[in-house]
């Protein structure tokens, strides 16, 4: 249990970063995202014990996880598109 | 290793019955060396992130196509979501607790756990309501805000309304596990399964607070 504890206080500290980034330096979105990312690592390694898995039950997991995430980044170019359209605008 | 991590490895058994050998089924090494029901919450798991990621994708093809989209999060809210964040993580922590005291055979200590962790799911719920108050309270509607794009009301209320469900669902199934497990009908297994929901819950919301709440900060 003592790496759960300290996986648990640098998760928290991570979120406090995230907020005292967020207040002065802006909240730029990869900055965000690369903290989460950490957070979302601890937690899947530690508190999930997916590292105490067989390397077999990673491979199967996240590779594909990854990739659909990854695959849905396809819509950004419409986004943009729609920038410059701004259907929202008043 | 654990019994439960423990491959199943029959070998193949032959006698002789009326009509010939028979040959008792022989089971295949599990894969993963995990119980069957494990590797199906995994699977949810997964299907389940990329439906939040779907979600999320969603939230931000809005938010960036939209000319005016409002960033109407105060400090309070932020300070709030950070509060949030501290009690869905401490509940990691005491479901941690719940699963090691459960391997150790302590239904009481197991149960108490269990239940600690159900309990800051309802605090977290209620701070929760409490912010959807709060706006609701200032003017915002699935369709309709008084700061800028409409949509924003229909991405913050459907994103922290679908992880609020995931917590509700997880309240009441950890309820339920810690329970049975008490009366002795659950055993450690099915607390390790639901804790690993739960920190995907937690997952989740690590996502959620920099995304929805600290990207749209008043400024």
């Amino acid at each position: 249990m003592g790496s759960t504890y300290f996986v648990y206080a640098a998760i928290l500290v991570i979120a406090v970063v995230q907020v005292i980034v967020a207040i002065t330096m802006g909240p730029s979105l990869w900055r965000m995202l690369v903290l989460a990312a950490i957070q979302a690592y601890l937690a899947v390694m530690f508190f999930m014990h997916l590292r105490d898995e067989k390397p077999s039950l990673r491979l199967a997991l996240i590779p594909g996880t990854l990739f659909v995430l990854i695959m849905m980044n396809m819509i950004w170019a419409d986004s943009f598109r729609l920038m410059v359209m701004k259907p929202f605008a008043k | 290793m654990s019994q439960a991590d423990v491959a199943i490895q029959t070998v193949p058994v032959h006698s002789v019955g009326d009509h010939g050998p028979v040959h008792a089924p022989v089971m295949e090494e599990r894969p993963f060396a995990i119980p069957s029901s494990k590797l199906v919450m995994w699977l949810f798991i997964i299907s389940d992130a990329c439906t939040f990621g779907a979600v999320l994708f969603a939230y931000g093809y809005l938010r960036n196509s939209a000319a005016d989209w409002p960033r109407v999060f105060e400090p309070a809210s932020i300070w709030n979501s950070l509060l949030m964040t501290f009690i869905l993580v401490s509940t990691s922590l005491t479901v941690l607790l719940a699963l090691k005291t459960a391997q150790a055979e302590d239904r009481a200590g197991a149960f108490r756990w269990t239940m600690i962790t159900a309990a800051g799911g309802v605090l977290f719920m209620l701070l929760h309501i409490r912010e959807w108050l709060s706006l609701i309270g200032q003017g915002a509607r699935l369709f309709q805000n008084p700061w800028g794009a409409p949509m924003f009301g229909a991405v913050f209320f459907s994103i922290t309304g679908l992880h609020m469900a995931h917590v509700l669902a997880g309240v009441i199934a950890l309820t339920v596990v810690g329970l049975s497990y008490k009366a002795g009908r659950y055993a450690a297994l099915h607390i390790e399964i639901w804790a690993l929901y739960w920190h995907f819950v937690d997952l989740v919301w690590m996502f959620v607070v920099p995304l929805v709440y600290l990207l749209n900060m008043k400024r």
